[in-house]
């Protein structure tokens, strides 16, 4: 079976700035998300991925056609949604979705797609007012209806809620949930692990063009290990914590260590005892701040 | 927040891949989508196509009847003047394709052209196809608006055809030099910028006053540029005279060649990241 993408040995310097790291991943449908900071390699992969970027080393095949010697089989097959916005800002969100319909061969069919397309996502009267007078989060979104006007066979969304307000990024969660749930393969770059957690089946961390975890956010959150007894007052804030490798001895050395400090100093009213387990947020500091596994001369 | 909602099974992407390919468009379809969208773009940047238009008859009223008189008292420097005029006509709308390549090279519109089944040159194809009709349209203003004027044309229809054709050459010429412009400017407004140092070039020729008027030293300047044959040949054409048609012809597809191979060049090598 040919995996979705494939990419083995990825490398990408710019100048003395090594981007990619002999990067290896497979993915096969579902919604893939990249995680990592700025710098970390992420839209670089993205831009590779879709023919814009050529690697220095490796390769990367999208749906079994390699991207540097089938770039134009590969493009019939990706839709992108970049960082900064495609649309052309002269024209309706409703124009711009035909146009790119229209080069995208759908032919006559593009003015029904594309209304069709702005009605399910609740866009149509956005659709007929002019980019210009949009808000950053209407922009984002049919930027993302443009990438949808037609099939595609991978769908990459570079960052696709940074800078949004709150709302206007639940309302990108939501079309994202409804491609993953149609069947599309997504891959998705984010610096938030809540984004990461609310969409992707996986995670990928990337961090300085390396590697670095790769799993479910389960999996990634069980990477960091123990579970942390911490001590809460009556208005339910931290006052004391004690740190655990999760088994009953360990939890009950934690307590009396708690007892000790607090408990016993007179300020018992009203307080209580959480077991608590680690967040994606503490694997993920724990994953980037630790040194890259594979520290090799390249 | 939990994941558990999205687990549903769906089918791997590329067992339903016949559908999801998308056939895009042979490089005449997409030149074609492409010149109906920055016509489109003339049509809703109304200020543009009238400041387009507006300046160069204002310019032509201005050399008519505040400068006319003083360089050539018997009224008939209009005869003389319209010609250069339509050269500076086209200049000023040519100048926007600067701008519209530009918005295009440094927004995420390349970028997503440039991922899609199709040659996304073609969109500066468009842009030039574009500017073309506009200034023909604009030249169309201006040679009606002198002749309500007093502009007097001796010409034939094949005297018209051929300065027709000539200056149908030079906007294409002077398109193809403000896309390389655009190609080549870090931004929309430095690509602005760049296009005004063109729009001098008719005032150093014969557009306005004959070159033996001019100091000695600008004699070379003014006689070997480009602009100066090309207005030669249309005043000839139009008005009857001598004409330099094969010089013309020479510099407008020289100038074409040299912009449309440098743009050639140019255009993959755009940084991308």
């Amino acid at each position: 079976m040919t995996p979705t993408i494939e990419v083995a040995g990825l490398g990408k310097t710019y100048g003395s700035e090594r981007v990619l790291h002999r990067l290896d991943l497979s993915v096969d449908g579902g919604v893939l998300a990249l995680l990592g900071p700025n710098g970390a390699g992420k839209t670089t992969l993205v831009s590779i991925l879709t023919t814009l970027v050529r690697p220095d080393s490796g390769t990367a095949r999208v749906l079994g056609h390699d991207v540097v010697r089938e770039a134009a089989a590969v493009r019939r097959l990706v839709r992108v949604t970049g960082q900064s916005s495609s649309l052309d800002e002269l024209l309706t969100g409703r124009e711009n979705l035909v146009l790119l319909g229209r080069l995208l061969g759908l032919g006559r069919r593009a003015r029904g797609r594309a209304d069709e397309l702005l009605e399910r996502l609740d866009l149509t009267t956005a659709g007929g007012r002019s980019v210009r007078s949009y808000s950053g989060g209407m922009r984002r979104r049919i930027d993302l209806a443009a990438s949808l006007i037609a099939p595609a066979g991978v769908l990459f969304l570079d960052e696709p809620t940074t800078g949004l307000d709150p709302s206007s990024r639940a309302r990108v969660w939501e079309d994202v949930r409804a491609l993953a749930t149609a069947g599309t393969t997504v891959l998705l770059t984010t610096q938030t692990l809540d984004e990461a957690e609310a969409l992707a089946d996986r995670i990928t961390v990337l961090h300085h063009g390396r590697i670095v975890a790769d799993g479910t956010a389960d999996e990634l959150t069980a990477l960091v290990g123990g579970q942390t007894v911490v001590l809460l007052d009556a208005s339910g804030s931290v006052i004391g914590r004690s740190e655990t490798d999760g088994t009953p001895a360990s939890v009950a050395r934690a307590l009396t260590a708690l007892d000790r400090e607090h408990l016993a100093s007179g300020d018992g009213e009203g307080t209580r005892i959480e077991l608590r387990s680690p967040t994606l947020d503490d694997a993920f500091t724990a994953i980037t701040t630790s040194r890259p596994r594979e520290e090799v001369a390249a | 927040m939990s994941t558990a909602t999205l687990h549903t099974p769906r089918q791997p992407a590329h067992e339903q891949s016949p559908a999801a390919r998308t056939a895009g468009s042979s490089p005449l379809a997409s030149s074609g989508i492409f010149i109906g969208r920055s016509l489109l773009h003339s049509v809703r940047d109304g200020e543009g196509l009238i400041m387009a238009i507006a300046l160069p008859v204002i310019l032509m009223l201005l050399f008519t009847t505040v400068f006319g008189g003083a360089i050539q008292g018997d009224g008939g420097y209009i005869d003389y003047v319209v010609p250069g005029i339509i050269l500076i006509c086209a200049g000023f709308g040519a100048a926007s394709t600067a701008v519209s390549v530009s918005r295009d090279m440094t927004a995420g519109a390349m970028l997503r052209y440039r991922t899609m089944p199709i040659i996304a040159a073609t969109a500066i194809v468009g842009h030039v196809v574009a500017s073309v009709v506009r200034n023909l349209i604009a030249t169309a203003i201006v040679i009606g608006v002198g002749l309500l004027i007093g502009f007097r044309p001796t010409a034939d229809a094949l005297g018209w055809l051929g300065a027709l054709g000539i200056v149908t050459l030079w906007i294409l010429a002077v398109t193809a030099v403000f896309a390389l412009i655009g190609l080549v400017a870090g931004s929309p407004e430095a690509a602005n910028g760049y296009g005004f140092l063109i729009l001098f070039l008719p005032y150093v020729s014969s557009a306005f006053v004959p070159i033996a008027t001019m100091p000695e030293w600008l004699h070379g300047v003014a006689q070997h540029q480009p602009v100066t044959p090309i207005i030669e040949t249309i005043r000839g054409l139009l008005m009857g005279g001598e004409t330099r048609a094969l010089e013309a012809v020479l510099w407008c597809a020289g100038i074409l060649l040299v912009a449309a191979v440098l743009a050639a060049w140019r255009f993959p090598r755009t940084r991308v990241r």
